[in-house]
């Protein structure tokens, strides 16, 4: 089995390892760099609970082995907090209570951040088709949806350029 | 879930890939989006001891028209083929069927020709391009051939006609002539999951409202991807009227093999085939005559 060196910027920070051709990058982001905020759900590519930003663009993390982020720009839940002040997605899961055990929520905000980048005004329908990958088995949505439009109506106003765009993009 | 141990290259240009394919023909396998495939090596389904990731070939991204036909990369992702105004404005059909497939992440990575060379019965495309009369191109260690796609998959699943040391590098659509429109209909228990069945019907009419081309594919109801040509064929010469949609959907539900598992009893879904037929060729008939 080949073993692989990679350079993989993630939340700013530049990580170096050597990985088994095998290794998911799941399991990279968890097992080896400790950055336990990126949930493993499924290991189906179902559910969505692993999803971050790899060059801008979600990414089920389950389903994309970690050397072929070498090279890339990697955003997870843990980057969305800045200097002690938390993105507008998070602000939005807490004032709408788009969580209730947690267990999606890094994924569907990671997925949240990418959507907004892309069309800072959704429509409902919108942001359902855009979360439509991520499984959340409490809420009903309802909420998670009022907290991505929350998020959205925040930075439109303050016209906050989210975290990591600038690094890649869609 | 972990899969079992393989050796991994990233190939930087498909005459590499296509070397390395010749040297390891029967145990590599190549990697593009990967999301049909990491999932298969994850579930032990596949072990192949060498991947060839093929992703980094960003020249195999690319949608465009020339010569009659619209071009697209292997690698295109989904989500271009989704949000690409070309595709909005004149090839409605795909963005039909790229939004049918699997969920708005997936799509990220997954792309066109992965979707194709996989061959699962299941997969939306085939159906589509089945329809559109596409060709693909194939690359191999004795250059380039054209497969007309309904000799590209054979009558067993995930097969196709590549050869060992071919990889699909693009695939064409002729440029629809003046009437022309197609739709996919895919029916789903939810997002993400595979088809119960699905249709994707494409038309050109002539000046007088009767069809001068007729293409219908079936998505996931038979070990293959189904080219309905009973159909197809009852329509050309006719008016695209009530009678006519539904002798060809009724034609399109006998060319149908579904079996009954938990996404259906194959009587029923030999009915939604009938149905969505109906559907496809109303929707298409809609955007031939310059509706949406």
């Amino acid at each position: 089995m080949s073993k692989h060196h990679i350079r993989v910027t993630i939340n700013g920070t530049l990580y170096e390892d050597d990985v088994d051709a095998r290794m998911l990058l799941v399991h990279w982001i968890r097992d080896s760099l400790h950055l336990t905020g990126t949930h493993i759900g499924c290991d189906t590519t179902s559910c969505g609970a692993c999803t971050i930003l790899v060059d801008g663009k979600a990414t089920k993390s389950c389903t994309m082995f970690a050397v072929r982020a070498d090279g890339r720009q990697i955003q997870t839940v843990e980057g969305l907090e800045q200097q002690g002040k938390l993105h507008p997605i998070q602000d939005g899961f807490h004032q709408e209570h788009g969580l209730h055990c947690g267990y999606c929520t890094p994924g569907m905000m990671m997925t949240a951040v990418a959507l907004l980048r892309r069309n800072p005004n959704p429509t409902e329908q919108e942001i359902r088709e855009g979360i439509s990958g991520n499984l959340c088995r409490c809420t009903g949505y309802v909420n998670i949806v009022k907290a991505i439009q929350y998020a959205a109506e925040k930075m439109r106003a303050s016209e906050q350029v989210p975290v990591g765009s600038g690094e890649g993009g869609e | 879930m972990i899969p079992s141990s393989f050796d991994y290259v990233a190939a930087n240009s498909i005459p590499e890939a296509v070397a390395l394919l010749q040297q390891h023909s029967d145990e590599a396998k190549i990697l593009a989006g990967g999301q049909s495939l990491i999932p298969l090596l994850r579930f032990r389904l596949a072990a192949p001891s060498l991947l060839i990731d093929i992703l980094r070939i960003s020249e195999l991204e690319y949608i465009r028209e020339a010569d009659g036909a619209l071009h697209l990369g292997a690698l295109t992702r989904e989500a271009e083929l989704e949000t690409s105004s070309l595709i909005r404005n004149r090839y409605p059909i795909l963005r039909d069927t790229s939004k049918g497939v699997a969920d708005p992440v997936v799509r990220n990575w997954g792309t066109v020709g992965g979707n194709l060379a996989h061959a699962d019965p299941a997969n939306d495309h085939p159906a589509t391009m089945l329809a559109l009369g596409a060709r693909v191109v194939a690359e191999g260690a004795g250059g380039q051939r054209v497969i007309p796609i309904d000799a590209f998959f054979t009558d067993s699943p995930f097969e196709t006609t590549l050869q060992p040391n071919e990889i699909l590098t693009e695939i064409r659509i002729p440029t629809p002539a003046e009437r022309s429109g197609g739709a996919y209909f895919k029916l789903e228990r939810k997002v993400g999951d595979y088809a119960i069945a699905g249709v994707a019907a494409s038309l050109t009419l002539d000046p007088n409202g009767l069809v001068t081309y007729a293409g219908i594919g079936l998505t996931n109801v038979g070990p293959a991807p189904i080219k309905a040509r009973d159909a197809e064929q009852a329509l050309l010469g006719k008016p695209l009227d009530d009678a006519h949609i539904h002798q060809a959907a009724d034609l399109a539900a006998t060319a149908s093999q579904p079996g009954s598992d938990r996404r259906g009893s194959a009587e029923y879904r030999r009915a939604m085939v009938r149905t969505l037929c109906v559907r496809a060729l109303r929707k298409a008939l809609a955007r031939a005559t310059g509706g949406e």
